[in-house]
């Protein structure tokens, strides 16, 4: 008896969640706090959620190069998951910054929102770490729960709410899949864990063509390719994008997203290595379809979000050709792509956030007019962000491509690079065309509601100095993802 | 200093940049000044390399530098690695000579957003010197991206009514072009590991010439690069954004698009293109010859029924670059030492012609030839300086555009182009055509639009920026030999290696019959 204990006392290892156990800590802690609190005072909610990033950015970094693993195996603190731990922060520490002055404008100052996100960075982090189908969908649970308060957090607002219950009904259903494909998988293998599935598969190989096997196989696929709003199960991003508050649309798009790559990429490559040939046909055509749809439809788009949320399509379709390309190189580059993103992405819908004004807030095209020479600082950050999406170097966009891009070339996919990089040559028009209003246009509007709080300069210029670092000397960040994958 | 005088040379322009991002946006003259003062300066950092005798000698890289710049493990490894040869010596000088000349064209001409206009041009500096001293194909891809983004600026916010089409159209037009050679780049280099080369090479294009890549495989990745170059050339068919990026370019952005970025085309078939797939070029060579007559008489036609001055300027360039192209493909010497005095050339005369449209320009405020006509009479000089560049782009001996011209049809006709060359001799008559014509109806004549009565001729300034370029035109085309010795080491010794690859491969094909496939995988 006593034998039992001591085992599970050893194999339970606080450490390997350390992380989200600060995380949720400071979450559980804010919620007590907000009840004492005035109505209407969210700043030391902010503060205290930063604080708490803070600390659990320490044990996440504290955590690279010395994994650790507990609960049985079903959650591994390895270099993969600290990689996207620390995109996960820096996606939570953006979004916290830029919000305040932003929930406060549109009249909703409520302190839950701040433990809110630091419950969906702990589920990130949870799906990003965990080596068991139920730790992962533990995570992807708490992840979208907290995420679907958050897109229909303005209350008050149609469009918002729109998101929120778009967002909870169809992802209710995409999780649906995804536990029905775990169960299919617990079928024919009898365990939940990773890595035994996929010891178990190979050894069996007469598994490997089996119905039941391949519909788990597709079901889960689905669940993931769901969140990452890869196409055909991206219908929902552009109302949810568009509706939802900005700066959770900006989170959305950058730390969900990651850690639906980060589960999708670990079940395939433990689970599923022996079947590495078919999974890599699907996904090949998926990343083309999901390219060409996001490219295509973000050209008609005159809303600068929903332009975004159809190119954040397009670069979910660019992180899947690393996951095509299925070797070092792609792996890590997706990794390295997925930080990248989050620097500019959150960036552009940051400087969004500024431009607009209270009930205004989805932008037109129209509405940035001259906005580059009233506000020529901001005006450039947003030409930075952009010329990091379109993958113009010396910006990470272009960093994050060409490893990807080179991956799938290794890999012997020209045809898929070839694809990509016509892609991206047409992106290159929608992008463009955010800095034709900015600059080629003059101002209607003096821009004068303009208010550039200190907290979202910071988020700013954050994003900046992350874009042209990871553009110009990848080399540290770029190392650590090829030490991250397995 | 001489040891870092390429990097010194190339970053200059953009501690000038940053210089003038802190000056206050206001003091329009003294940014205006200090940016003169960089490209002056950035010119005599560069100036050494053109009093350098070792180039009369050496087809080696000068100058070179070089160090680790991104290496990650073992999957890449990128070098920050220049020079110089004959190839890109002149090139190198024409940038840091153009440059002064053309910001001080823009004295009165860009008056709004001066800091962003100045600073812009130094990034752009910045960008094609880069480009032009690169030794590694990755470092090559960054300075050619970049060089799109101050332009593509340029175009767009100091541009004419159609500036928005024109410009997003050069951004796209370029921009698909490099990035299919992207993916050509990131295969040779590939395929170059996968052939031994080692590792720390990076993407070091001396290294990449000993390849022995198959046929097939060359043809492919030839095609990516040569299309990439094409547009930049441009050759026809993709020379259509061309005549928009130059009608709708404030002056200075034409001189520098003319004078420097088509450069970027033709060089990079000299440099990259031809030596890394010498094969395939044999095989597309009667193709790229048949897009260039077709280029020469095109453009030539289409520049004669042009109405505005600067669209015929423009088409006049389709023209030209075909005939630098019919040089370079020829692959003698004779043609590709004319090919590429013909680029120094038409840096020379065009930047001169759209300086001198951009003067007409800024005091008429119109560019169709109908508006004019007699002006010669109020402006003498201005009808000299004109009369000199118009024959220049002709090419009447005596001026550069004689030399240049004649080598290429000389060097064509020794070739096995001898056809293309017969007709593309054509276009020297059509350029005389579309030149005179055109200047007749500009300068002389009678005085009848009433708008002209008052044109003022040439003020110091212009004539200032307007001889330093007349100086070269009769340099070049009294004694060439100043040029030609120190390029045709590096050139002969091109078109050696070139010849002795092409002839490599053919008795290979011959024994075979058949070429060997390599997949890369890893």
């Amino acid at each position: 008896m006593e034998n039992l204990v001591q085992t599970a006392i050893q194999n339970v290892n606080m450490w390997a969640i350390m992380p989200s156990v600060i995380l949720v800590c400071f979450g559980m802690g804010l919620l007590m706090i907000n009840a004492f609190l005035p109505r209407g005072t969210t700043r030391p909610v902010v503060w205290i959620s930063l604080i708490g990033l803070a600390v659990t950015a320490f044990s996440v970094v504290s955590a690279w190069g010395n994994p650790q693993y507990g609960f049985f195996d079903a959650v591994a603190l390895d270099n993969f998951a600290t990689f996207f731990n620390i995109t996960f922060l820096f996606a939570a520490a953006m979004t916290i910054l830029m919000s305040d002055d932003y929930i406060r404008r549109e009249g909703y100052p409520i302190g839950e929102y701040y433990p809110l996100i630091l419950f969906t960075t702990a589920g990130a982090m949870w799906m990003a770490s965990g080596t068991d189908m139920m730790t992962i969908f533990l995570g992807l649970e708490v992840l979208s729960i907290c995420l679907y308060v958050l897109a229909g957090f303005f209350r008050g607002d149609v469009r918002s709410n729109e998101a929120g219950l778009k967002y909870f009904l169809l992802g209710a259903f995409s999780t649906g899949f995804l536990l029905y494909g775990m169960a299919l998988i617990y079928g024919v293998t009898g365990s939940t864990r990773l890595t035994e599935i996929g010891v178990y598969l190979n050894a069996h190989s007469s598994l490997l063509g089996n119905p039941m096997t391949l519909a788990g196989i597709m079901l889960i696929s689905v669940g993931f390719l769901f969140k990452i709003a890869a196409a055909p199960f991206h219908m929902w991003t552009p109302d949810v994008y568009q509706g939802a508050p900005t700066p959770i649309t900006a989170f959305m798009s950058a730390g969900p997203k990651a850690a639906a790559f980060a589960a999708f990429l670990r079940i395939m490559e433990y689970c599923f290595f022996s079947l590495k040939p078919e999974w890599t046909a699907v996904l090949w055509a998926l990343a083309v379809l999901t390219m060409i749809v996001g490219n295509v439809i973000a050209i008609s788009q005159t809303n600068i979000k929903r332009m975004l949320a159809y190119s954040s399509v397009a670069h979910a379709g660019y992180a899947l050709v690393g996951m095509v390309a299925a070797n070092e190189i792609g792996y890590s580059g997706v990794l390295f792509y997925m930080l990248a993103y989050t620097f500019m992405n959150i960036g552009a819908f940051a400087i969004l956030i500024l431009a607009g004004k209270k009930g205004e807030e989805n932008l037109t095209l129209q509405g940035f007019a001259g906005f580059g020479y009233k506000r020529p600082l901001l005006g450039v950050a947003f030409t930075i962000f952009l010329f990091s999406l379109m993958g113009i170097p010396p910006t990470a966009g272009f960093a994050g491509k060409f490893y990807i891009f080179a991956g799938a070339v290794k890999a012997g996919y020209v045809w898929l690079a070839v694809i990509g990089v016509l892609n991206s040559a047409v992106s290159l028009y929608y992008y463009l065309r955010v800095m034709v209003y900015m600059y080629f246009r003059e101002a209607e509007e003096d821009y004068s509601w303009v208010t550039v709080a200190p907290s979202v300069v910071v988020s700013i210029v954050m994003a900046v100095i992350g874009i042209l670092y990871l553009g110009i000397v990848p080399n540290a960040v770029m190392d650590m993802a090829r030490l991250a994958i397995f | 200093m001489s040891d870092n005088l390429l990097s010194l040379m190339t970053f200059f322009p953009l501690v000038g940049m940053v210089i003038v991002l802190f000056l206050p946006r206001e003091a329009d003259r003294l940014i205006k000044s200090v940016t003169l003062i960089v490209t002056i300066i950035t010119f005599f950092i560069s100036l050494p390399l053109a009093f350098d005798d070792a180039f009369k000698t050496s087809a080696a890289m000068q100058y070179t530098e070089f160090a680790r710049w991104i290496s990650i493990g073992d999957y890449f490894q990128m070098n920050y690695s220049v020079g110089v040869d004959g190839i890109s010596l002149w090139l190198v000088l024409l940038t840091t000579f153009i440059m002064p000349v053309t910001i001080l064209s823009t004295w009165h001409a860009i008056d709004k957003h001066t800091k962003g206009f100045m600073a812009l041009a130094l990034l752009l500096e910045t960008a094609m010197l880069g480009a032009f001293i690169s030794l590694d194909l990755f470092l090559f891809y960054i300075f050619w991206e970049l060089m799109l983004i101050p332009m593509y600026f340029m175009i767009g916010i100091w541009g004419g009514k159609n500036r928005i089409y024109a410009s997003i159209k050069f951004f796209i037009f370029t921009a698909v072009g490099s990035l299919l050679m992207l993916v050509a780049i990131i295969y040779v280099y590939y395929y170059s590991l996968q052939s031994g080369m080692a590792f720390d090479n990076g993407f070091s294009i001396t290294h990449f010439y000993d390849l022995t890549i198959p046929g097939h495989l060359q043809n492919w990745l030839f095609l990516a690069f040569a299309f990439s170059f094409a547009i930049k050339v441009p050759m026809f068919p993709v020379h259509t954004w061309l005549p928009d990026a130059h009608t709708e370019a404030p002056t200075a952005g034409s001189v520098i698009l003319a004078a420097i970025l088509l450069k970027m085309g033709t060089y990079g078939y000299v440099r990259f293109a031809i030596p890394l797939f010498p094969e395939a070029t044999q095989t597309f060579t009667p193709f790229f010859a048949t897009l260039c007559v077709i280029g020469i008489i095109y453009g030539a036609l289409v520049a004669m029924m042009q109405d505005d001055v600067k669209k015929l300027v423009a088409y006049s360039s389709v023209s030209h670059l075909g005939f630098v192209m019919l040089g370079v493909f020829a692959m003698n010497l004779q043609g590709l030492s004319g090919g590429m005095l013909q680029m120094i050339n038409h840096g020379i005369s065009t930047g001169a012609l759209f300086l001198i449209v951009g003067f007409l320009y800024e005091r008429r405020h119109t560019r169709l030839i109908a508006e004019f006509g007699g002006i010669a009479k109020k402006m003498p000089v201005f009808a000299t300086i004109f009369l000199i560049v118009t024959l220049s782009s002709i090419g009447l001996p005596g001026t550069n555009g004689f030399v240049g011209e004649f080598l290429i049809l000389v060097g064509a006709f020794e070739s096995d182009l001898r056809w293309f060359a017969i007709i593309g001799t054509s276009g020297v008559i059509f350029a005389a055509v579309y030149m005179l014509w055109m200047y007749q109806r500009v300068m002389v004549g009678k005085l009848k639009n009433p708008a002209n009565e008052k044109l003022k001729d040439l003020s110091a300034r212009e004539v200032v920026v307007m001889l330093p370029l007349l100086l070269f035109i009769f340099w070049i085309g009294i004694y060439p030999n100043t040029f030609f010795e120190k390029m045709n080491p590096t050139l002969e010794n091109l078109i050696e290696q070139v010849q002795a690859k092409q002839q490599v491969a053919m008795t290979v094909e011959q024994i075979e019959q058949s070429t060997p496939t390599v997949v890369i995988n890893d």
